[in-house]
C-alpha cells in the first residue's frame, strides 16, 4: 500500500524507530531540518541548556525573531514595558551566547516567525519545522511536516536536533469545486473547523487535497494550515505543486542551480499515492461556501456570514450548549440576530493567519475609494518589516491611511496583545486573526474572526459585511485612489 | 523531573469544556524568563469572578483539576503546564486532552489522565455535593478513585513509564546520539541552513 504525504515526510526524518510494537511501541526519534525561535517560548529553554552545561547542536538549522512583544508604533525608542523589554532583551543575549541568528525588530528580516521562514525561503517541502508557537502548522503549506511545541520540547531540539514523536493518524480534507469571489481561504478553514470542531482533528496530521486548495497561492495555502491546530490537529499539510516552486524559487534560502534541480526531483516525490489510505476523509463544497466569520469564544463556533447567530438550543450535545450559552454571554450577543447587524469598534488586519502582502492586498482593492465608517478603528499591521516595506513600494500604506485605517510596524500585534494593541473590556472587533477566545486580545475583548476582505468591508459599513454588502464604488473615485 | 506513582489531593469540579491555554493563562503573563512563578497568573480572568471554583474553600486548595472534554486546547505555551503546577496540581482529569497541552504535561511532570466523559459526570457530581473529597490518581493502575467512584484512565504507556521513572527527555536521547550524527551525514545538500544567505 501507497503512502501518504504526512508519512513520506516522516519516514524520511526517522533517526531512530521507536522499540516495541503497536500501542506499546515507543516514540520514534525525528530530525527536525529547521527551528524556528522566537522571545516568548525560548528563555526557559536557553536557561535549561545553561544550567545543564548543553549547546546547541545545529545553530546553522535555528534562527530567531522577534515578534509576540514588540509594539507596532515608535520601534526606535525602548520598549516602554519592562518585562517585553526584558524578554526581548533576553532572547538577544541568549542567540548571542549561543550563536543564533536574530532578526531583531528594526531589521528588515523582523517579523511575525511564521511569515519569516517562508519569506527566505527557507521553509521548503519535504521538511521537518518546529517552533514554540502553535501557529508553527503554518509551514505545512509547503508539504513540510511543521508543529508547534512547548519548551521543553524546544529545550530537546536545541540539544539533539531531534523529537520524540508517536505517529499521527492522517486526515484527509478534500475540498472539491471553485470559490466564489470574495471567498477565500480563511473562509475554508473556518468552515472546516466548524464542521470538524476544535478537537476533530486532535492526534491528526491533516491534508488538504482537491481542485479549490490546488487553485490557491501560497499565501492562502498559509492560512489554510496555519489555522490547522484551532481544529485540534498538530500539522496541516499541502502536497507541493508547480505553485510552491514558483513561489520558492529565487528567495534568499531557495536551493539553486544542480541543487534545485534535485530538489525538485525529490519533491515531487512528495505527494499521497493514489492507493494511500487516510484514516479519515472530510469533505468540503468550495462552489457553495459562503464567508465565514465567528459568533462565539472558540474557532470552531462560526457561521455563514449570511447566517444568524444560533441559539444554545441548536447543539444537542450538552457541552457544546453550556458552551454556546457561556459564549453569547461573554460576546454580549442574542441568539437570532443576523451576523451582518452586528456593529464593531475594531478592525485588526493582521498576524500569522492573515498578514502577508497578498492579505494586504485583497484588504486595499475593497477599500479603494471608499470611507472607512468614522466609529471604527482599524489597525493594519503586516506580518514582516518585509511585507511592510513591499506594501509600500506599492502604495497600500496609502490607500489604508487615506482610508482612515492605522499603518503599523511588523509583529503578533492585536492577535494576543502582548504588545500595548489590545482591545478594551467589552471592545468589539473583527479580526483576520485566529484565535476568538476570551479575552484573548484584551481583557473583556470580543474577537469575531473574518477573513481579510471581510475585515476590510467591515470596516467600510461597521458591521460585519462582506464586499458585495459594498455599493459599487464609481470609477473616478477608484482612479482617484 | 520527580517520579510520579500516585497522588490523593483535593479534587476541583471545572465543568467547562473547551477550556484553551489563554483561559489556563493569558498572554501577558507570558512575559517572565523563569519557568517558576506562574501560581497568581492560573485562570488569570476567572479568578477575578468571586464564584471562580477556585476562589471557594474547600476548592481553592485542590490539586486534582476535573475538567470538561477539550481541555488544553489554542497556544502551545507550556506556561500553562506550569501555572497548574506552580498552583500546586498534581493532575488533570478530562475526557479529551489538546495534543500540545498534553505532550507538555508529560515532559513537565503534570499527569494528564484520560478518563471517560461519563465518568468525568459522576467525578463532578461527587466533588459538588461533597466538596473537598479528595481524589486518588494511581498511575501505576492507572485508575482514579473519588468517593464511590473508580474509573480507569488512559495514558500513553511511553509518558507513563517516564512519569513512574521521572526520566529526563534529553538525557535519553543523548543515548542515541551516535544515530543523529548518522542521519546528519545523510542529509542533502539542497536543504537550507540558516546561516548567512548568499547576496
Amino acid at each position: 500500500m501507497g503512502k501518504t504525504l504526512a508519512e513520506k515526510v516522516w519516514d524520511a526524518h526517522v533517526v531512530r524507530k521507536g522499540d516495541g510494537e503497536g500501542t506499546n511501541a515507543q516514540p520514534d526519534l525525528l530530525f527536525i531540518d529547521l527551528h524556528l525561535v522566537h522571545e516568548v517560548t525560548s528563555p526557559q529553554a536557553f536557561e535549561g541548556l545553561r544550567l545543564a552545561g548543553r549547546q546547541l547542536r545545529r545553530p546553522d538549522l535555528t534562527i530567531a525573531t522577534e515578534d509576540h512583544n514588540t509594539p507596532t508604533l515608535e520601534i526606535d525608542k525602548p520598549i516602554a514595558d519592562l518585562t517585553s523589554r526584558t524578554q526581548i532583551e533576553t532572547l538577544r543575549a541568549n542567540c548571542k551566547e549561543f550563536g543564533v541568528r536574530l532578526h531583531s525588530l528594526g531589521d528588515k528580516e523582523q517579523g511575525i516567525v511564521h511569515v519569516v521562514g517562508p519569506q527566505l525561503g527557507l521553509t521548503q517541502p519535504g521538511m521537518t519545522v518546529v517552533c514554540g508557537d502553535s501557529h508553527t502548522s503554518t509551514h505545512g503549506a509547503f508539504g513540510a511536516l511543521a508543529m508547534g511545541i512547548g519548551t521543553s520540547e524546544v529545550e530537546h531540539v536545541m540539544a539533539t536536533q531531534t523529537l520524540s514523536l508517536k505517529p499521527f493518524k492522517t486526515m484527509a480534507i478534500n475540498v472539491e469545486g471553485t470559490l466564489r469571489p470574495g471567498v477565500s481561504a480563511k473562509d475554508i478553514i473556518l468552515a472546516v473547523i466548524a464542521k470538524i470542531g476544535t478537537g476533530g482533528g486532535q492526534g491528526y496530521v491533516l491534508e488538504y487535497r482537491g481542485s479549490a486548495i490546488r487553485a490557491l497561492s501560497m499565501e492562502a495555502r498559509m492560512t489554510i494550515c496555519n489555522m490547522s491546530i484551532e481544529a485540534g490537529a498538530r500539522a496541516g499539510m499541502v502536497a507541493p505543486d508547480q505553485t510552491t516552486y514558483d513561489y520558492m524559487q529565487g528567495r534568499p534560502h531557495a536551493p539553486e542551480g544542480a541543487d534545485w534541480d534535485a530538489a525538485v526531483e525529490y519533491w515531487n516525490t512528495l505527494h499521497t499515492d493514489a492507493d494511500a489510505m487516510f484514516d479519515v476523509e472530510v469533505d468540503l463544497d468550495a462552489d457553495t461556501l459562503e464567508p465565514f466569520v465567528t459568533w462565539g469564544t472558540n474557532p470552531g463556533q462560526g457561521v455563514s456570514l449570511n447566517d444568524a447567530v444560533p441559539s444554545p438550543e441548536d447543539f444537542g450535545d450538552e457541552n457544546a450548549k453550556l458552551a454556546a450559552e457561556r459564549a453569547l454571554q461573554y460576546m454580549g450577543l442574542e441568539a437570532g440576530t443576523p451576523m451582518k447587524d452586528i456593529r464593531v469598534d475594531t478592525v485588526f488586519l493582521g498576524s500569522c493567519t492573515n498578514s502577508r502582502i497578498e492579505d494586504l492586498r485583497a484588504a486595499a482593492d475593497v477599500i479603494r475609494g471608499r470611507a472607512k465608517d468614522p466609529n471604527v478603528r482599524m489597525l493594519v499591521v503586516p506580518g514582516s518589516a518585509r511585507v511592510r516595506l513591499e506594501a509600500e513600494a506599492e502604495g497600500l500604506d496609502k490607500v489604508f491611511k487615506d482610508f482612515g485605517a492605522e499603518w503599523r510596524f511588523a509583529g503578533c500585534s492585536m492577535c494576543l496583545g502582548m504588545n500595548p494593541d489590545q482591545l478594551a473590556p467589552g471592545e468589539r472587533c473583527a479580526s483576520t486573526s485566529n484565535r476568538n477566545f476570551e479575552g484573548r486580545q484584551g481583557k473583556g475583548g470580543r474577537t469575531h474572526l473574518v477573513s481579510p476582505v471581510v475585515a476590510a468591508a467591515t470596516a467600510v459599513r461597521g458591521t460585519l459585511s462582506s464586499p458585495s454588502d459594498l455599493e459599487s464604488v464609481s470609477v473616478a473615485a477608484s482612479d482617484a485612489a | 523531573m520527580e517520579k510520579f506513582t500516585t497522588h490523593t489531593g483535593i479534587g476541583v469540579p471545572l465543568r467547562q469544556s473547551n477550556v484553551d491555554t489563554d483561559q489556563i493563562i493569558p498572554a501577558v503573563y507570558l512575559k517572565r524568563i523563569t519557568r517558576t512563578g506562574f501560581e497568581d497568573a492560573l485562570f488569570a480572568g476567572w479568578r477575578k469572578d468571586e464564584s471562580f471554583i477556585l476562589n471557594q474553600e474547600p476548592f481553592s486548595a485542590g490539586s486534582v483539576l476535573v475538567a470538561g472534554p477539550d481541555f488544553g486546547t489554542g497556544s502551545s505555551r507550556e506556561h500553562a503546564v506550569w501555572a497548574l503546577k506552580d498552583y500546586g496540581f498534581k493532575a488533570v482529569l478530562s475526557s479529551r486532552f489538546a495534543d500540545i497541552f498534553r505532550g507538555n504535561s508529560g515532559k513537565q511532570g503534570l499527569l494528564a489522565a484520560q478518563v471517560a466523559q461519563d465518568d468525568i459526570e459522576l467525578i463532578w457530581k461527587v466533588l459538588e455535593n461533597n466538596p473537598g473529597t479528595e481524589v486518588k490518581v494511581d498511575l501505576v493502575s492507572k485508575t482514579v478513585e473519588c468517593g464511590n467512584v473508580v474509573a480507569p484512565f488512559e495514558i500513553d504507556d511511553y509518558t507513563r513509564w517516564r512519569l513512574l521513572e521521572g526520566l529526563d527527555d534529553i538525557g535519553l536521547t543523548l543515548q542515541h546520539e551516535g544515530d543523529i550524527t548518522a542521519y546528519e551525514a545523510t542529509r542533502p545538500s539542497f536543504k537550507p541552513k540558516t546561516l548567512p544567505a548568499r547576496g
